[in-house]
Order: C-alpha cells, then sequence, then structure tokens
C-alpha cells in the first residue's frame, strides 16, 4: 500500500518542487532521478504484487500492472530526451517556418513540473481502484499535460491546446455522469462507502442494474473515448499531438491514451461479468472499426509528419478497441498490441522531433535525404515506420495478427475485411510519407544548425525500438502472464494465447 | 427530497434558459454563479435520515467554489485577456431559445423512459429530466458560442448537469471524491483562464471560430 502511494505522491511533489526551483542542472537532475526511482518502484512491483484489498482504492491488477510498466518505462525514455532537449533550446531560437516569427520556448520549471505531475496523474490513473478517483486523477492528466502543449507559445500550439483542454474537459464530465450512472446501478449492493470500489463491484457484477450499467458504458465510452481519441471523438488529438513538443506528443500518445482505455475496459470488465459482454463488445467493435476508418482517410492524404504519427494514434487505438470487443484471443491481441503502439509510437514521436529540429519543417515535402544527413534518425525512423504499420519481425505483426485472428474466429468476416483494407490502406499513405523522406539528397543546412546527432535524441528510441523487435521474436513469460490475466478478466473461456504464440511464423 | 429541492431544480432549468437567450458576458458568469449557489444549497435540503456532516460540507465547498470563486476567476481572466463584453450565439438567439426549449422536452422524455425501465427510489422525478436538460445546455451553449470565455462557462453549466445528478442520485460519493472533483474543476478554469490570457496576447482576440489554422 505505502509503495502504491509513493508511486503516485513523489512524481507529484516532485514536479511541485519543480515548479518552484530556480536551478535548472538540479531540476534535470530531479526528473531524472524520479524517472528512475518510477521505474524501479514499478518493477518491484512485478516481483512482489501486493494483495487487492476488496475495499482498498488503489491496487495492482494485471491490467493496471500493464499500463502503468508502458507508462514508467516511457517516462523515463523521454525525460532523458528532454534534458537534451531543453539544453539545446538554450541555445537555439525557433524561427516559424509557417509563419516566419521567432519565438522562445518559454520557461523550463513549468515544463519539468508538469511533466512530474503528469507522470503522477497517469500513475494514478493506473492504480486507482475506485472510479472516482480515477476520475479526478484522469482530469488531472489534462490539465498537467495543456501547459506542456502549450510549451512553444506559438499560434498553432495555442489552438491545440485549447482545443485539447475544453475538449477533454468536457469528454471528462460526461464520464463523471457515467461514475453517478454507475453508482446508481450498485445501489442494490448497498454497503454504502463502496459504492464504486472495483473490486467490491465486481465481486458483485451481478447484482448490478442492467439499465444504469449500460447507461453508465456509454457516457464512460464517449468520456474517456475523448481522451483516448477513438473517432469520433477524436478531433483534439491530431492538434495536441502534432504541436506539442516531441516529448510530450510521445508521452499522450504512448502513455495517455492507455490510461484513458483503462477507464473503458475497467467499466467493460463489470459489463462482462453483469453479462451484457455483447452490448460493451458491440460498442467497442463499432468505434474500433470507425476510428481505424477515419485515420486510414487522413493518413492517405496527410502531408504533415507529425499530424500522419498522431492519426495513426487513432488507429492504433482503434484496433485495441475492436480487439477488445472481438473478445477471445483479440483481447490478448489487444493487450500486447498496447504495449507494441506505446513503445513504437513514443519513438516514433522522438524521431520526428529530431527531423523537425534538423529540417525546420514538418512537412514531408521539406524533408529530403535523411539517409544521409541523419544516419541513425533515419533507420529509426524506416525501422518505427516498418514497426507502426505492423511488418513482420516486430511484435506489432504478432499483435495485430491476433486481433485479426479473434475477428475469423468469431464469425466477423466483414470486420476482418475491413480491418484488413484499411490497414493496407494506411500502410500505402505511410510509405508513400516515410520513403521519400528518407531516400535523395538533403538540402544545404546553414552552418549554425546542429547537424550531429546527440546521444540523447537517438538513444531512448532506438532502446523502445529494440524491445518491440525483441518482443515479436520472445516475449517473455512474465509479461505474457499478465496479458493472459488480463484476457482471462474478460473471457469467459480460457485464454488462447498459448496456441497463437506457438503458431508465429 | 422536498418540494424546497424541487423549487431549487426547476430554477435551475429556468438559469439555462435565461442563460441561452442573452449575450452579455458579464451578466452570464453572474447567473451561472447564481446556479452554483443553488446547486450548494442541494445538498443541504437532501438531509433524508437527519444531519450528516460529508453534505454539509460538500454543500458549503460548493457554495463557495461555484458562486463566488469561479466567477472571481473569470471575472479577473476577462480584465486581463481583454475579452469583449457581448458575445452572440452562431445560431442567433430565437433559434438558440427554440433548440433549448427542446432539448429540455427531450430530457423530461428520455427522464420517463427511464423511470419505466427501472424502479427510480424515492420521488426523484425531476433529478434526472433536470440534469440531462443542464447538462445539455451546457454542451449546446459550448458549441453555439465563439468566444473562449463563454466556452468555460457552458463548460461550467455542462459540469453542474452531472453535479446535480451525483448529489440526488448517487450521495455516497465519499466526501474526498468529492473535494477531488472540486479541485480538478478550480484547476480547470485557472489552467483555461491562463490559456485565454496567451491566447488574446497571441491573436489579439479570444474568438475560437477564427483559430483554424490546424485542419485537416
Amino acid at each position: 500500500m505505502f509503495i502504491l502511494l509513493l508511486l503516485i505522491l513523489m512524481p507529484i511533489i516532485a514536479g511541485l518542487t519543480a515548479l518552484g526551483w530556480g536551478s535548472r542542472v538540479g531540476r534535470r537532475l530531479l526528473l531524472i532521478s524520479v524517472a528512475i526511482v518510477h521505474l524501479l518502484l514499478t518493477a518491484f512491483l512485478w516481483v512482489s504484487r501486493p494483495e487487492l484489498t476488496e475495499y482498498g482504492w488503489l491496487g495492482v491488477d494485471d491490467a493496471g500492472l500493464l499500463f502503468l510498466s508502458i507508462t514508467s518505462v516511457l517516462f523515463l525514455a523521454t525525460s532523458v530526451y528532454t534534458v537534451g532537449y531543453l539544453q539545446q533550446e538554450y541555445s537555439r531560437r525557433h524561427l516559424d517556418t509557417e509563419e516566419g516569427f521567432l519565438f522562445l520556448a518559454k520557461p523550463k520549471a513549468v515544463y519539468v513540473g508538469c511533466m512530474l505531475v503528469f507522470l503522477g496523474a497517469m500513475t494514478g490513473v493506473t492504480l486507482s481502484h475506485h472510479f472516482g478517483l480515477l476520475w479526478v486523477f484522469m482530469e488531472a492528466t489534462t490539465l498537467a499535460s495543456a501547459p506542456l502543449i502549450y510549451f512553444h507559445r506559438h499560434h498553432r500550439s495555442l489552438e491545440a491546446t485549447w482545443k485539447y483542454l475544453l475538449i477533454c474537459s468536457v469528454g471528462i464530465a460526461l464520464a463523471l455522469l457515467g461514475n453517478f450512472l454507475l453508482a446508481v446501478s450498485a445501489k442494490a449492493i448497498g454497503d454504502g462507502n463502496s459504492t464504486l470500489v472495483f473490486s467490491n463491484l465486481l465481486a458483485h457484477a451481478k447484482q448490478l442494474n442492467p439499465v444504469w450499467l449500460k447507461a453508465a458504458f456509454i457516457f464512460m465510452l464517449v468520456g474517456y473515448g475523448t481522451k483516448m481519441g477513438l473517432a469520433p471523438m477524436h478531433s483534439q488529438l491530431p492538434d495536441a499531438d502534432s504541436e506539442a513538443p516531441p516529448a510530450v506528443a510521445a508521452l499522450l500518445s504512448g502513455a495517455l491514451l492507455n490510461c484513458a482505455f483503462l477507464g473503458i475496459f475497467r467499466i467493460h470488465m463489470l459489463c462482462v461479468g453483469n453479462g451484457q459482454a455483447q452490448f460493451s463488445q458491440q460498442l467497442l467493435i463499432l468505434l474500433g472499426l470507425v476510428s481505424i476508418g477515419v485515420s486510414a482517410t487522413f493518413i492517405i492524404r496527410q502531408r504533415d509528419f507529425r499530424r500522419m504519427l498522431a492519426y495513426s494514434s487513432i488507429e492504433h487505438m482503434g484496433i485495441i478497441a475492436l480487439g477488445v470487443g472481438l473478445g477471445g484471443v483479440g483481447v490478448f491481441g489487444a493487450g500486447l498490441h498496447a504495449i507494441n503502439h506505446s513503445l513504437t509510437k513514443a519513438a516514433l514521436f522522438l524521431v520526428a522531433g529530431n527531423i523537425f529540429t534538423a529540417f525546420d519543417s514538418k512537412f514531408v515535402a521539406d524533408v529530403r535525404g535523411l539517409k544521409r544527413a541523419l544516419p541513425i534518425t533515419a533507420v529509426l525512423w524506416l525501422a518505427g515506420f516498418l514497426s507502426i504499420t505492423g511488418s513482420a519481425p516486430f511484435a506489432t505483426f504478432l499483435s495485430e495478427f491476433t486481433v485479426l485472428k479473434a475477428a475469423l474466429d468469431g464469425g466477423f468476416y466483414v470486420v476482418a475485411a475491413l480491418y484488413l483494407g484499411m490497414l493496407g490502406l494506411i500502410f500505402i499513405g505511410m510509405v508513400n510519407n516515410v520513403i521519400p523522406m528518407a531516400q535523395g539528397n538533403p538540402p544545404e543546412f546553414p552552418s549554425d544548425r546542429p547537424r550531429r546527432e546527440p546521444l540523447w535524441s537517438v538513444a531512448p528510441s532506438a532502446v523502445l525500438a529494440g524491445v518491440v523487435l525483441l518482443f515479436g521474436l520472445w516475449l517473455p513469460q512474465p509479461v505474457q502472464h499478465v496479458i493472459d490475466n488480463i484476457s482471462a478478466s474478460v473471457n469467459v473461456q480460457q485464454p488462447m494465447s498459448v496456441a497463437v504464440l506457438e503458431k508465429k511464423p | 427530497m422536498s418540494s424546497l429541492s424541487d423549487m431549487i431544480l426547476i430554477l435551475v432549468v429556468l438559469t439555462n434558459l435565461i442563460l441561452i437567450g442573452i449575450g452579455d458576458v458579464r451578466l452570464s458568469i453572474r447567473i451561472v454563479a447564481v446556479q452554483g449557489v443553488m446547486l450548494g444549497v442541494l445538498p443541504l435540503l437532501m438531509f433524508d435520515q437527519g444531519f450528516d456532516f460529508n453534505l454539509l460540507l460538500i454543500g458549503t465547498a460548493t457554495f463557495v467554489m461555484k458562486g463566488f470563486v469561479f466567477p472571481w476567476l473569470l471575472f479577473r481572466t476577462m480584465h486581463r485577456a481583454n475579452v469583449p463584453t457581448e458575445s452572440v450565439p452562431m445560431l442567433g438567439f430565437t433559434t438558440s431559445k427554440v433548440a433549448a426549449v427542446l432539448l429540455i422536452v427531450a430530457s423530461f422524455w428520455v427522464g420517463g423512459r427511464f423511470r419505466e425501465l427501472t424502479e427510480l427510489q424515492h420521488g426523484a422525478d425531476l433529478t434526472l429530466p433536470v440534469a440531462l436538460a443542464t447538462l445539455l445546455s451546457g454542451l449546446f451553449f459550448i458549441i453555439s458560442h465563439r468566444q473562449a470565455l463563454m466556452q468555460v462557462l457552458g463548460y461550467l453549466v455542462l459540469e453542474n448537469g452531472v453535479f446535480v445528478f451525483g448529489v440526488a442520485m448517487a450521495h455516497e460519493e465519499p466526501l474526498l471524491v468529492e473535494m477531488g472533483v472540486l479541485l480538478d474543476v478550480f484547476v480547470a478554469v485557472l489552467v483555461m483562464g491562463v490559456a485565454m490570457f496567451h491566447i488574446s496576447r497571441t491573436f489579439d482576440h479570444i474568438d475560437i471560430e477564427r483559430m483554424t489554422e490546424l485542419r485537416d
């Protein structure tokens, strides 16, 4: 119990300290050390799982542990990048290529502080076992990340921040109504003080009133779905993720979207327990397909590579929702896909940050000759592209294939055909953008621009992409075990992941 | 549930209607403040089984925050960001009012349907329709106004709708969580205010409709 509190409070307290701390070096040391301690504590949770108490507000279950670990790993990677990035920001002024005016990135203390508070809030989401508490932390993630998005304080990032703040807050307010509807649905359980405690609800899921439960599910799906970027509630996401600084975009896409999905997954578990699995699964399949479809349409004609990555996040959230909606092995696929997508997308956003810094443009048309100008970045960019489109040696292939298998197993042939077709379209759209960027001769760089690739700018992405590659070849037993348990929690039948893994090509 | 709380719920719906019918920003902030004060009183009328310290605390905190702190923050933002004092809804006033009435009718219809489907608890006849009507009015308000500050007001009205439902139907929500919710909304208004300040400084206006650089 103490360790859980420590995981949540340590980053928040450190963040508040950083907000008022003058020393530049001290703040960066604080950021890195909190990231390392957080990862160590998370690793400790894998070894010794504290018992879930029935009325505990905080707890570690398999889904929470998985998303907490993803968040923690990404945070360490992004904070290493951030330290280098902030150093670079000190040494150069930016020229906004689109609008042609100079701007200076503003206070770094706010940046580091908000990043740490953001970590604390996300940790809170993954460890909350009380729907009310989960809501409070979820809204806190919005508020802590908003100042991060407008770090550069130019027109576009302000516009993105406003949309993000307002749309997410409205969405989350709808999820709060979902909480209250759930409380009404749980009236029959009685026991006033633990109405919204997750484990208590799950234990008595059969007694929940189905009509109120369904209403609660719809409101939470719409509310947390807004945050997660499920179409058609996705409109804030492409703006926020493409205008935020690279490390922030990596955290938003890689860590925050998963956290939002956790809220939906928890109420889905209650629907399954209540015998309403079909209802929630159908909605998840529908929104999943719509999300993949929407992102396919926008990726095909996307000429801005960071926006392309943002739309790709919508696609992958769609795949996760689809996997959970299909049930069976699909849930295993979704769990594995959450890991793969998060690590790959974070790596890609960091690499895109390097490209943006070197070429001072976010448009595909302006970037040429990446292979010559930034060789390591180019390799990572191509590897990330292969992984995000689900190409064979990467684990993404395995998870996307598993979701397809779930569709075929369940007899959803139309869904399977649509899924494959849209993934194909997205592949074509991304090839058209990524390959021309790597080829050709780089433009002449002005002499004052940093052209070399410092270690901080490539090492985090390389490690993240490496893990996805490793998982594609060999999935460690504990990870597989955790995803199996997640799968078992919403499947009546036994998890079939082992069968799928053995058939791996 | 007393007749007094029913009266407050009806007043809440009326404030929604008034809000949609006016375009004066200062007056709108005051009306939302009045709505907040009424919502602060609501928990105090829920003493079904005698005195309840939690409800008293929630009511007082809501009363102070929604009735006084939020309006103060908004007026301060208005002053600092040079917000214009008028905002005309995109659909015009008449259409907006008609739409608002339709939203209320729809809310009462949905509330009635829910009463048929589930056996609602003690006399909560008005709660669900009023909560829905307030929530939808807030959403409508956000969509129909282009000015950033009016959108924040819409968000507050929407949140009020959720609050009505929470207080009347689910007052088991623990005190700590209620306070967390209130704190989040407070910080949201604060951060939105800061964002508005930066928007007005960068763009020289806070007209969201004119912020159209990000699109596909």
